[in-house]
């Protein structure tokens, strides 16, 4: 049953084909096999899915169903899940237990999902490897001496690995589309503000969106929809009302317009990677589409204007931990500022320090025009040039990664490295724009991911172009060696 | 641009980050690349631009002013370092 997707796992539910507990076991069997390889969770929630699962079963029984009822998924760990270990891939957080449910987990927990476990992930989201994570590096099922993406790389690596049937995460610069590239999966980054940050641990407040790793757009769909909306809780999410994703995706493609932006096929991009790019819009093509040159000239600011805006939330966000009122404290503080000092000196990683001192710095009296108000400037630059393009395209597609996954340790050494591997992702995060990633081929016996970029609110169209895709190949039915 | 042992000392300080004096070199290089990268955005024309605060240009959501929480001190205090009779304990600030 684990080589089910998500949407045919919930229509056997529904039919009654499979019970939730059987299913739920299956899926913990798995991880209780594979995830000593992997290291994909950080938890595991085996006494509490199965009690969830027999809820859920009683719920069918009943007739008390809604589509996702009794389906298992996993969370990433930067979810707040009340009663559960909540770490953020931290050692700050290592002791935290959260008191309270993140709108995401209580909206899925309500539609009757049970919840597997927490997923490992870069150390507060800060990184593109998985390899930050207190907890340790995850491996790609697809080859075990690659990354597996960051920073949602445990969720990943559990739906990848087929420990999970989909997976959470979320993406402030790349961390779900990056991720379900590099392990042959379909990531969406909705609309900032489409679905609700509360409860989420907080990376960079204006860039930070939440959304989901899984097989196919219509697992997806099935997904966004039960997570997305207005929540009062979260003050940048946005009153406006869900649309039926699922019934969007048998949209005929005919008459789309596809924008290719010349910047994204420059310097950097492995030429096999351009290649897949251009096999899909055959496809797309075919399919009705008509593709359009386009150009973003302001794309060369994206990675820069990020590293000042990320940094720069960052440094402000995580001056929440100090010691005092919950997370890692340090032994025997001999007064106030030297509590919070080593409290947060032993706390936090490296990368999370250099985020941290960026942002500090960028931020402070005497450089915050040259680089921060630069930067927010910067930033209106990049978002205009996604404005403009749709007024002429209905979509803008591209690579969602410049190569497949790296080696572990490959890219460690210098971080303008392993920040120049989200190129294509940042400047969607910087404009609030949604984005998706679909498994495209591979390269390397390495899967690569397509990504398409739509305008505001428009994930409808999203979800639909990457279904009919899906219907026209089968990139996204493949499965790691050793995991069938 | 090179950041010197003292600026990156500093920064940590402001950060309140407690970083040991042999980790003081490696940040110092690696804060220089970073600021180096990002200095690119020098060459990007921005006179007439305003900085952009809203990716939607949304404002603040205001709510009515009324009570929606209730108290959970003891479930918070849970995680905390070090507690005593409700409050949270530090080093001592006055003396």
């Amino acid at each position: 049953m684990h080589t089910k997707t998500l949407a045919q796992l919930a229509r056997d539910l529904k039919a009654r084909k499979l019970s939730s507990e059987e299913l739920t076991r299956s899926y913990l069997a798995r991880i209780e096999r594979f995830n000593p390889q992997l290291n994909a969770f950080i938890t595991v929630l085996q006494e509490e899915a199965l009690v969830a699962a027999r809820a859920a079963d009683a719920r069918i029984k009943r007739g008390d169903v809604g589509v996702l009822t009794g389906v298992p998924l996993a969370h990433k760990d930067i979810f707040c899940t009340a009663g559960v270990k909540t770490s953020c891939g931290s050692k700050m957080l290592d002791n935290f237990v959260s008191p309270y449910d993140a709108t995401v987990v209580e909206r899925l927990r309500q539609a009757g999902m049970v919840l597997l476990g927490k997923t490992n992930m870069d150390e507060f989201a800060m990184g593109s490897s998985n390899e930050t994570s207190f907890y340790g590096p995850v491996k790609n099922p697809w080859d075990p001496t690659r990354v597996p993406g960051g920073s949602s790389g445990g969720s990943a690596a559990a739906v990848a690995a087929r420990l999970a049937p989909a997976a959470t995460g979320t993406d402030t610069g790349g961390s779900i589309r990056q991720p379900a590239a590099l392990t042959g999966l379909t990531g969406i980054k909705p609309t900032y503000g489409r679905v609700s940050r509360y409860g989420i641990i907080a990376f960079a407040s204006s860039l930070d969106q939440a959304g989901v790793i899984t097989y196919t757009a219509e697992d997806a769909a099935l997904l966004l929809g039960a997570m997305a909306g207005f929540d009062p809780r979260d003050s940048t999410s946005v009153d406006r009302p869900v649309p039926d994703y699922t019934a969007a995706l048998e949209h005929p493609l005919k008459g789309l317009r596809i924008g290719l932006p010349k910047e994204f096929f420059d310097q950097g991009l492995d030429g096999r990677v351009g290649a897949a790019v251009h096999a899909a819009l055959t496809i797309y093509k075919k399919l009705g589409a008509e593709v359009r040159d386009i150009s973003l000239p302001n794309f060369w600011l994206s990675v820069p204007t990020y590293y000042v805006v990320a940094p720069a939330e960052c440094s402000s966000n995580l001056s929440r931990f100090d010691g005092v009122r919950f997370g890692h404290r340090c032994e025997s503080p001999v007064d106030l500022l030297d509590l919070y000092t080593r409290s947060r000196g032993e706390g936090f990683g490296a990368e999370v320090k250099r985020r941290i001192m960026t942002g500090t710095y960028v931020l402070s009296a005497g450089y915050y025009d040259a680089y921060y108000l630069k930067a927010q400037k910067t930033r209106t630059l990049i978002r205009q040039d996604f404005i403009a393009a749709f007024e002429n395209v209905d979509v803008i597609m591209g690579p969602a990664t410049p190569t497949p996954a790296f080696g572990l340790g490959e890219k460690t050494e210098d971080p303008i490295t392993m920040y120049l591997n989200d190129i294509y992702a940042n400047g969607v995060n910087l404009a609030g724009l949604p984005g998706i990633s679909i498994p495209m081929g591979f390269v390397d016996k390495l899967p690569v991911g397509l990504q398409i970029i739509g305008n505001y609110f428009d994930e409808a169209r999203l979800l639909c172009a990457a279904h009919q895709y899906q219907r026209e190949t089968d990139w996204h039915g493949q499965i790691p060696k050793g995991f069938q | 641009m090179s950041l010197t042992s003292d600026e990156v000392r500093s920064i940590a300080r402001l950060a309140r980050l407690a970083i040991s004096d042999q980790d003081i070199p490696r940040y110092a290089d690696n804060l220089s690349r970073i600021l180096d990268f990002v200095a690119q955005l020098d060459k990007a024309e921005t006179a007439s631009v305003a900085p952009m605060a809203h990716p939607l240009d949304m404002s603040q959501q205001l709510r009515a002013d009324v009570v929606t929480e209730t108290n959970q001190r003891e479930l918070f205090q849970k995680n905390a370092p070090q507690v005593e009779a409700g409050l949270y304990l530090v080093p001592k600030v006055i003396e």
